[in-house]
């Protein structure tokens, strides 16, 4: 009894130890820190496997699009990583795969832990990218910029997005602001299981810069699932659903839209200023939110922006 | 439990408690059908919401009243009667307390269709029915027609034992076909079947009750005509048949209607668990085990039952959700638990 105690007592304090040792594990949540703590080899990264499509595409802005060697099975832009090696995503990655392509950079999303702890056992650079909002996101290119040896075009994509986002602002200032909600899921052809964006993340950071006041900003989260009472509750002004993929024909997009005349009060139904938006880059947390801003202001201030 | 219900007792016996029965939980899933809709995460103006002079879309006490929330407490009134009626029957029908009208694969199959369009059909709204519902519906009828086959043998009456391990087979098989699409699915469309398994009764407008209603009415007609069989079915099937009841089609009509509700009352709201198989035992608890109080008894107080669970649902975090599959599971779970326990 008293020596498996002491066994015991032992192993906790190696254990003990070991975590002491290794904080990596513990202090490199969230893009802003992981990156520089991660590092186990020196220099620029040259081969990069991306399982994250948004921070494939801050590579290739910053130029380290000739870098990547491996993407997750989502990347489509930009059109270049058709060509790549697919090697899964968010829930299947696929590690032999990974790993046969030499790369000495992977980037993995924030909950990937079992996997960055894969990489970096086996002595590979990991990046831990965490969705948030627009300063993480600039921060994230700052970082892979850095990482993959383009500091200088990492530093001059940030100062382009904000100038973009600031001449939006600019743009808008002193506009009133009308209340307004962004839907980012919806059931097709019925006004069921609608998802808007709440009061935390770069969707409602975009809207906000873009001159709209989020009727869900309140509530703190980055998706909420309001039901239609709540719809009608909140009235907002101005509807706007952005959908990734392709625009609809003019009929299937008028049907689409005519979903929400069941809300008749709503005045965004009222006066007509229900939008739905289409393309990828508008729900893209990269280098394109500067567009994406760009779309929402023309949508909310059409007589100032376009 | 007592045996033999059915024949036992005069006849007019039945009909006296039939009456009090259906005045007594009738009254009672009436008045949650009138009264939950004046409760809600907001507060609003009866007396405005029916006044007629104000043009319907200045009216907003209208529109929630109207809109959000009538044809989601008449969602809650047809789905809790139908999966708690659907429940009984199937209970019978499998001689097995445990049954519920998920048992047999139905719902999986619905909940396949419905994965298959959330993740493929983006945009395939066929009428006022958008696509979920209708592939829901089609997933439900596949699901049935397969196990039917599976278990029946043409002019013999089915064995309970096949149509149960067929249905429980089914459900594995097309529960591993949910999880290989939604793997294949991206996240948003994982999450949204994930989100679609949980229930939802806010169907937005009365349109999809209308469509559903034709298969819930066709469904109830035909369990009207079940209690006296399935009374003596539960004694056992060769006791039945020496008392003159058609075993097979007992059978087969009990899993077809049983079978149909189910498929409409999923392809409405999603698979709302717990319904089905908490109400029938409750109320069996409540006025015995016969089959003509029992039947109708369970749909109306299953009515009143998911109307007061959609209630909490849409008010304990208002203006954030509870899904009400979410509500159902955590009051029936425990409480499902307790008869279990105090039964044994």
């Amino acid at each position: 009894m008293a020596t498996r105690q002491a066994k015991l007592i032992r192993l906790v304090f190696v254990v003990f130890l070991l975590w002491g040792a290794n904080p990596s594990g513990l202090e490199s949540r969230g893009p802003e820190r992981s990156a520089p703590l991660q590092t186990s080899n020196s220099g620029p990264a040259r081969r990069v496997v991306s399982l994250v499509p948004n921070v494939t595409e801050m590579l290739f802005a910053v130029g380290a699009g000739a870098q990547v060697v491996g993407v997750s099975s989502y990347d489509d832009f930009p059109p270049e990583t058709k060509a790549l090696p697919r090697v899964g995503a968010l829930l299947d990655p696929d590690t032999e795969r990974i790993l046969s392509l030499r790369p000495d950079l992977v980037v993995v999303y924030g909950s990937q832990t079992e996997l960055e702890t894969q990489f970096t056992r086996a002595g590979i650079r990991v990046y831990q990218y965490r969705h948030g909002g627009i300063d993480s996101i600039l921060q994230a290119i700052r970082d892979l910029a850095g990482l993959t040896g383009h500091p200088a075009e990492g530093d001059r994509v940030v100062r382009q997005v904000r100038s973009q986002l600031d001449a939006i602002g600019m743009r808008v200032r002193g506009q009133r602001r009308p209340r307004t909600m962004l839907v980012i899921g919806r059931d097709a052809g019925a006004l069921r299981g609608v998802y808007v964006s709440g009061g935390v993340g770069f969707l409602h950071e975009l809207l906000d810069t873009a001159g709209g006041d989020d009727v869900f900003g309140d509530i703190k989260r980055e998706a909420v699932q309001p039901s239609n009472e709540t719809l009608i509750v909140r009235a907002p002004e101005v509807i706007i659903e952005l959908h990734p993929g392709e625009q609809p024909a003019a009929d299937a997009l008028q049907k689409e839209r005519a979903v929400w005349n069941l809300l008749a009060s709503v005045p965004a139904v009222r006066t007509g200023r229900v939008h739905l938006l289409y393309g990828g880059y508008l729900v893209a947390a990269g280098p394109r939110i500067g567009r994406a801003a760009e779309a929402l202001a023309g949508v909310l201030h059409p007589d100032t922006v376009k | 439990m007592s045996a033999a219900p059915g024949s036992l007792g005069g006849e007019r016996g039945v009909k006296a408690r039939l009456a009090s029965v259906l005045i007594g939980y009738g009254t009672l899933a009436l008045a949650a059908c009138v009264l939950a809709p004046l409760a809600g995460s907001t507060h609003i103006n009866l007396a405005r919401a029916f006044d007629r002079s104000i043009p319907f879309p200045d009216n907003v006490d209208a529109q929630i009243f109207f809109v959000a929330r009538m044809p989601r407490v008449l969602t809650g009134a047809i789905v809790g009667s139908t999966l708690a009626a659907a429940g009984v029957v199937m209970q019978a029908l499998l001689g097995n307390p445990l049954a519920t009208p998920f048992t047999l694969g139905v719902s999986t199959g619905a909940a396949l269709g419905a994965v298959l369009a959330i993740t493929f059909g983006s945009s395939l709204p066929v009428g006022a029915l958008a696509s979920v519902p209708l592939a829901s519906l089609a997933g439900a009828v596949v699901a049935s027609a397969i196990v039917y086959v599976l278990a029946t043998r043409p002019g013999r009456p089915i064995s309970t034992m096949v149509l149960l391990l067929a249905g429980v087979t089914l459900n594995a098989f097309f529960s591993a076909l949910i999880l290989f699409v939604q793997y294949a699915a991206d996240f948003t469309q994982a999450y949204r079947t994930i989100r679609w398994l949980m229930g939802d009764l806010d169907v937005g407008s009365f349109a999809p009750i209308v469509a559903a209603l034709p298969l819930v009415v066709v469904a109830l007609g035909i369990f009207a005509f079940l209690p006296r069989p399935l009374n003596l079915l539960s004694v056992g099937a060769d006791s039945a048949a020496t008392r003159g009841v058609d075993v097979g089609l007992t059978q087969r009509l009990a899993f077809f209607s049983a079978s149909l509700a189910t498929a409409a009352a999923v392809s409405l709201a999603g698979p709302i668990g717990f319904v089905g198989i908490v109400v029938p035992h409750l109320v069996r608890l409540m006025v015995g085990v016969d089959h003509r109080i029992v039947l109708p008894a369970s749909a109306l107080f299953g009515a009143a039952f998911l109307i007061g669970c959609d209630l909490i649902a849409r008010t304990v975090l208002a203006p954030v959700e509870v899904p009400v599959g979410v509500v159902t599971a955590m009051l029936g779970g425990p409480f499902f638990l307790w008869l279990l326990v105090r039964r044994s």
